[in-house]
């Protein structure tokens, strides 16, 4: 088993970077099926990194529990925030949490003597093992996929699809639209906590702007009509710059121009474009 | 069953509603029907909580319902279809129905994670009474059509089941016969008909004269937001008021509210 020693010292953070890059696929697929583009996902993560990252530090609590606690504290200012943001919608709602996650970014810049500052803070010891990361996604995922079958999903690709309508069917459009936004901001404040467990050091600019576009792009390649297009387009976006390391100065280009590739070819997600070419109808719930 | 007391609506500078006053009865079919601009539609919106009113109350069995959220008051019991269709168009027909379905059965999500006991059998349940819905429309074999695939009367036809779904006391129909021939028309009559019998509340919205004068016991004529008749289908068409608001006076050619 030494190569497998060998693969593990030089990729394990790959590793588990696809396995929280997952969750923060699936948490902003939660959104993006109830037809909501919201880009506060990479401030949630930041939010989750922190609190861990801190509860860690200063020490005294398990681990099981500073990583709920990096969940929990994102949902709870989810679920403030949501009441009025989700009002808004389309290219509206995405500038208010894009701006919210400005604010967050600021507010942990200039929080230094809790935060770091601009230096964000160092050495968080290494606690998150492949078991973690392994045990969240697979519950994660195992309940999303229940959730889409059930009355629940059925209602999020309504509203997806015509809210009015969904609505006027006795749906309570508003409760399932915060539903989503709030456990969409847990599983991302998840992946925060356990991504700064296995990265040594986190830093205000790793939630930035550019985290965010890269978790909506993650949700759209994949596709948003199902936990399973996350979980494609968190691998695809994860790996491949890793694939086309051989290629040097011309490997983010090429990176790029095969995303645009992706989504011009495939607009709906890769997810759609797999169930396509293996001939098979939709998964629907009709039996 | 259905009240509405000095009901007013405005957007910006335009009364589309003005003043309305209108009692509705229990059991029978109930036209309502205008010129277009009239502000039929805008009544409908009302009542099912799309808009606001800017003055007045609407009272459904007692209940207030100017101000209340639209799927409170689908819950309370009145449904409606549209004017301009809006099925889930990507999920199939028993999909859509089942979106609308009462959760009678209380089995939760919780229960659905876990995969409770009965979860499956409930489920199993749902489904098919949706397929008795659709049966009754006539559509139980394009189940599993998507619905953006249907044809245009059957698009209509799912709507109607897809209304019944939410178990409704009060049906709005906004043009349920728009773009049918002259069959589909018929059967959607009789449909009409078999509801109205089983004991619901059924107001329509319909231009296609000899439909709404074949099915309704009585008709409300709206024009420039203010009712300018109401009874029973022969008064009204004998009504030089209503004739006047269709075809426009002798000499009013060119300044007709028509177009």
């Amino acid at each position: 088993m030494e190569w497998l020693d060998s693969f593990w010292a030089t990729y394990s953070t790959l590793v588990l970077s696809v396995g929280t890059n997952i969750l923060l696929a699936l948490s902003i697929y939660l959104t993006l099926a109830c037809g909501l583009l919201t880009v506060a996902n990479a401030a949630f993560m930041g939010i989750g990194a922190y609190a861990a990252a801190l509860l860690t530090i200063n020490g005294g609590i398990p681990f099981f529990f500073t990583i709920t606690a990096g969940a929990l504290l994102p949902a709870l200012i989810a679920l403030v925030i949501g009441r009025p943001t989700l009002r808004l919608s389309g290219v509206y709602l995405a500038m208010a949490t894009l701006a919210f996650g400005e604010v967050v970014r600021i507010l942990i810049l200039n929080a230094e003597s809790i935060t770091g500052g601009a230096l964000g803070l160092n050495g968080i010891p290494l606690l998150t093992t492949w078991f973690d990361v392994t045990l969240a996604v697979g519950v994660t995922l195992y309940v999303l996929l229940r959730l889409a079958h059930a009355r629940i999903g059925r209602a999020m690709t309504a509203i997806r699809q015509d809210e009015v309508a969904t609505e006027l069917m006795g749906i309570n459009v508003r409760a399932y639209k915060l539903f989503s936004f709030v456990l969409g901001a847990a599983l991302a404040g998840l992946a925060g906590a356990l991504n700064a467990h296995f990265t040594f050091f986190i830093s205000p600019n790793e939630y930035g702007f550019e985290r965010g576009v890269e978790i909506l792009a993650m949700g759209v390649l994949g596709g948003a009509t199902s936990p399973w297009g996350a979980l494609i387009g968190a691998a695809l976006v994860t790996l491949l710059p890793e694939l086309l390391r051989g290629l040097g100065h011309y490997r983010s280009l090429i990176n790029g121009v095969i995303l645009i590739v992706i989504i011009l070819y495939s607009p709906k997600g890769l997810w759609e474009l797999l169930q396509f070419a293996m001939r098979r109808p939709r998964p629907s719930t009709t039996t | 069953m259905l009240t509405l007391s000095s009901v007013s609506k405005h957007f910006g500078g335009l009364d589309v509603l003005q003043d309305i006053n209108l009692t509705i009865p229990e059991h029978g079919i109930f036209g309502l029907i205008g010129p277009n601009g009239a502000g039929k539609t805008t009544l409908f919106n009302l009542v099912t909580g799309l808009l606001t009113p800017n003055a007045g109350a609407i009272e459904f069995f007692g209940q207030r319902l100017e101000g209340r959220r639209p799927y409170q008051i689908t819950r309370w019991g009145v449904a409606r279809t549209f004017q301009n269709i809006r099925l889930f168009k990507e999920m199939t027909a028993l999909e859509n129905v089942l979106v609308a379905m009462v959760d009678e059965t209380r089995y939760g999500t919780v229960r659905a994670l876990m995969r409770w006991p009965g979860y499956r059998d409930a489920e199993q349940r749902e489904r098919d009474a949706a397929r008795g819905l659709l049966a009754r429309v006539g559509l139980v074999e394009k189940a599993g059509h998507q619905a953006g695939t249907l044809s245009y009367g059957e698009q209509r036809r799912l709507e109607l089941a897809r209304a019944l779904a939410t178990r409704p006391k009060l049906l709005l129909l906004d043009e349920p016969a728009a773009g049918m021939n002259a069959a589909e028309k018929r059967e959607l009559m009789s449909e009409i008909v078999k509801l109205d019998e089983n004991g619901l509340n059924i107001m329509i919205i319909e231009h296609d004269m000899g439909f709404i004068m074949g099915l309704c016991r009585e008709i409300v004529v709206l024009n420039f937001g203010q009712i300018i008749a109401r009874g029973s289908p022969a008064e009204v068409r004998a009504n030089p008021q209503v004739i006047e608001a269709y075809l426009g006076s002798d000499g009013d050619a060119v300044s007709s509210p028509k177009q």
